[in-house]
């Protein structure tokens, strides 16, 4: 994998919320970029704007001022149809997919590339099969979605995103939910995403001392609502990781890479 | 879930299809034999006029009309559980019958109640209906989209639709204050609900737009299935799911207004057989649950309108056979939650 492949980057980017007629601005002049082959850790306390990143990134909101490219191009000013073959999403929300088997759910990722009617031919029914593989859920496949347990419904859910084919993958909390065993084969498995499938991963967390071990760059949303990126060897260093919490009695701990008082 | 599931499964709705539709061509409040029956199809006729036309334009018609309201209320209680993520969703308990209901009051009294026995020939007057239908249907759904963009529970957005019709019966209680004994008493036995009310001229406009109707929700499967992950991922695969939700609901409209144009507002198969349909087949994937759906949806209707009949006392209406079927599923379902998959 070539260093520093960059696909997305944002330029100016300002991202927060409008409240009626209010505009409430939680970030801004953010000039971040993606590369492909890295894992990428947004950290930050809630109500930071972790999540109204990612949905500006996904474009699911649009931000309040700056632009994001993918490839070069202005991801808002695409079809949605460009967009979903760029960037796959595992977010949090609710589904109703408890009867769907687990290949019927991988197979939805498939719709970017599918006809009007979102039939399945031969090729879309082995990039399915590939993506269970690489998600490690393949010998679930004919399971329904319901009888799966948290951490292989995660699973499931990222070998959909897998199943899309796209170069970018974003995911929010995508450990939120899972037991500390689920969490780590989570992240373990979006690192070999990363590094072995060249795919460029971007999740937010709460989980801190997993994060800096596993994640190539972080991306922290400090208290005064700055972004500050770099590897975690640089931002240990550089004292970052101490502006992450507005509680001054919660103090990095950089021997056990975690948080003590 | 196995293909041969879904193979079986279609085949044994349509067997069921066929033998309802040959119980209601032969049970009636008119006694006529099976042997003259089979004359009468076979274009031969039986000797006896009326029995010719009980079977040519009551029993077909009826067969037909209720086949196709059983079909369009059930895929319209289909849609509206996949767009609003509700699975109590459909389109008597959201109010959308009521708000057809509501048209049809209007239009029977901007007419004077004159519409000559309310299920009259002249086109205009059951033009009118549709147009009244169609308008009172859209109205509720419009007032469901806006409040379902702010309230965000699914219990609440039922309640709203429940609210609904009260008040859109409210209304009509008002309307009817001022309306003619006649266009009262045409209202409340359209309320009873019935397969009847189709004759064989206005056939062809109500199973035209059903069945074009149905095709559109047949084309829809890729969002369909696609809103089952919620609208954030559903836009994320390419789905434009405003654009989508419009033409969905604009489809349950039309299929719900048709019916109870024709029909009266018939409750509980809309909400119940999305069900059957998912039950039986252990799937909530669009592409095989719409078919089972139409087929399922036939069924039921057929079964309600055997029944209806299979009184020695007279026809039975429609809505007092349909919450008999209705409500032990739901209450079935209901108990169950926790065992079938797709609530969990």
């Amino acid at each position: 994998m070539k260093e520093h492949d960059t696909i997305l980057t944002t330029d100016n980017l300002a991202v927060g919320y409008r409240n009626g007629k209010q505009q409430v601005t939680l970030l801004q002049g953010l000039n971040l970029s993606l590369e492909k082959g890295r894992l990428v850790a947004l950290l930050g306390q809630n109500g930071a704007g972790k999540s109204t990143l990612l949905r500006a990134i996904t474009a699911d909101e649009r931000p309040l001022d700056g632009t994001i490219s993918v490839n070069g191009k202005n991801l808002l000013e695409m079809s949605q149809k460009d967009r979903s073959r760029l960037i796959g999403l595992v977010s949090t929300e609710r589904i109703q997919a408890g009867a769907l088997t687990v290949t019927e759910l991988v197979g939805l990722g498939r719709q970017p590339h599918t006809g009007f009617l979102g039939r399945l031919d031969d090729e879309d029914r082995e990039v399915v099969r590939q993506a269970m593989s690489d998600a490690g859920i393949i010998d679930k496949a004919n399971e329904y979605m319901a009888s799966l347990s948290d951490g292989e419904r995660q699973k499931a859910m990222i070998a959909r995103a897998l199943a899309q084919q796209t170069p970018i993958i974003i995911l929010d909390e995508p450990t939120a939910f899972l037991d500390v065993a689920s969490r780590i084969e989570t992240m373990r498995l979006l690192q070999t995403l990363a590094h072995d499938r060249g795919k460029a991963v971007l999740l937010s967390s709460h989980d801190i001392s997993q994060s800096l071990m596993l994640a190539d760059e972080l991306w922290l949303i400090t208290t005064d609502r700055q972004v500050l990126t770099g590897t975690t060897r640089q931002l240990v260093a550089d004292g970052a990781m101490d502006r992450l919490f507005a509680n001054r009695d919660i103090r990095f701990n950089s021997n056990i890479l975690d948080y003590s008082f | 879930m196995t293909y041969r599931r879904y193979a079986v499964t279609l085949v044994a709705l349509a067997l069921l299809l066929v033998l309802l539709a040959l119980a209601c061509l032969v049970f009636g409040s008119v006694d006529i034999p099976v042997g003259k029956i089979v004359d009468i199809l076979s274009g031969k006729g039986s000797g006896n006029k009326a029995w010719d036309i009980i079977i040519l334009q009551s029993r077909i018609p009826m067969i037909a009309t209720a086949a196709l309201a059983g079909a369009a209320l059930s895929i319209s209680g289909l849609l509206l559980q996949t767009t609003f993520n509700n699975p109590l969703a459909g389109p008597s308990i959201l109010g959308v019958s009521s708000g057809a209901g509501l048209g049809v009051a209007i239009v029977i009294l901007a007419l004077g109640g004159s519409l000559g026995g309310f299920f009259g020939e002249s086109v205009g007057s059951y033009m009118a209906i549709l147009v009244g239908t169609l308008l009172g249907a859209g109205a509720v759904l419009v007032v469901l989209i806006a409040f379902s963009a702010i309230v965000r529970s699914n219990t609440m957005l039922l309640i709203i639709g429940i609210l609904v019709s009260y008040l859109t019966s409210s209304v009509v209680q008002l309307l009817n204050s001022v309306a003619t004994e006649e266009g009262v008493h045409n209202y409340v036995s359209w309320g009873f609900g019935n397969f009847s009310g189709v004759s064989v001229a206005q056939m062809p406009v109500y199973a035209g737009v059903i069945i074009l109707a149905l095709i559109g929700s047949a084309l829809m499967v890729k969002p369909l299935n696609a809103m089952l992950l919620g609208t954030r991922y559903a836009s994320n695969l390419g789905i434009n799911v405003p654009r989508a939700r419009n033409i969905l609901l604009l489809i349950t409209g039309v299929l719900t207004a048709v019916v109870t144009a024709f029909c009266g507002p018939i409750g509980f198969i809309g909400l119940v057989v999305p069900h059957i349909a998912r039950m039986a087949l252990g799937t909530s994937n669009h592409s095989r649950l719409v078919p089972a759906t139409i087929l399922a949806g036939a069924d039921i209707a057929l079964l309600c309108a055997v029944a209806s009949v299979s009184s020695p006392h007279g026809i039975i209406p429609i809505n007092a056979i349909t919450p008999i079927i209705g409500v032990p599923i739901i209450l079935y379902i209901i108990l169950n939650r926790r065992r079938i998959q797709y609530f969990n």
